[in-house]
């Protein structure tokens, strides 16, 4: 059995957060759609973004975008920079570490501005 | 053995990443590699300024009909959201293409993938752009 590293795992997260976050994207369009029909469509329908089960799944979108935007910047950076193949495992690091460091204050922020009850 | 005395000249070139090499006649997959990441990077700008106002210094409980208006009131917000939809739309429908390309081999499958890609592609950026361009507000914008 093929047994692939760090590597491939970055490789299939990109992916899959590549197709929730254009899934997403589509909703998204439509519900702005909405826009334009009028207060009452619009907020009947935003209204249900803010109801706690959604703000979660809104910080895990959030997620989803920022690691595709710190692999995305990995990749460019392998792409681009000869030597970058040498520092491979470095760069996986400083992927993670960037995720990180971006995700977790906005998952802070956006959870404490939600109410709970 | 006889592989081993072939003469040089009829061995198979070797291309190296910096030596002249046969190009495809059709550019296209060279461009879209391309378009990644430069729309990629500019993404980063657009897409994750989006996340930082709607999320960060706003929340998602002060976003309105009211919120939209005032905000698109600014023809430069229009503008920048305009430029988010087409960036992240192809962005995203590229990858979808390529996901397809890689994962969809039946032929027939592969056409029904890829048309319904385009149609909901091109049907997206139409709708998204239309609200963007032609929205009037009903309310006073504060």
């Amino acid at each position: 059995m093929y047994r692939g590293q760090f590597g491939m795992w970055l490789w299939i997260l990109h992916r899959l957060t590549g197709v929730g976050i254009l899934g997403f994207l589509f909703l998204h369009i439509a519900d702005t759609y909405l826009v334009g029909l009028g207060p009452i469509f619009y907020e009947d329908l935003v209204f249900l973004y803010k109801i706690p089960p959604f703000r979660i799944i809104e910080v895990l979108l959030v997620g989803a975008v920022l690691f595709h935007a710190s692999n995305g910047l990995r990749i460019i950076l392998l792409d681009f920079w000869e030597s970058a193949i040498k520092y491979h495992k470095q760069l996986f690091y400083f992927t993670l570490v960037l995720f990180l460091a971006l995700w977790l204050p906005a998952a802070i922020i956006m959870l404490s501005s939600v109410k709970w009850t | 053995m006889a592989v081993e005395t072939q003469a040089k000249s009829e061995q198979k070139r070797r291309y190296t990443s910096k030596g002249a090499r046969p190009k495809p006649a059709n550019q296209f997959e060279l461009y879209s590699w391309y378009f990644f990441r430069v729309s990629g990077i500019l993404l980063i700008i657009f897409a994750l300024g989006h996340l930082v106002i709607m999320h960060l210094l706003n929340n998602v409980d002060v976003i309105d009909y009211q919120f939209v208006a005032n905000r698109w009131a600014n023809p430069l917000w229009r503008t920048y959201d305009l430029i988010l939809l087409f960036l992240a739309l192809l962005h995203g429908l590229n990858g979808a293409r390529v996901l397809i390309y890689d994962y969809v081999s039946a032929r027939g499958w592969r056409m029904f993938a890829l048309s319904t890609l385009y149609a909901v592609g091109i049907f997206f950026i139409l709708i998204g752009s239309q609200v963007i361009i032609t929205f009037n507000p009903v309310v006073q914008v504060k």
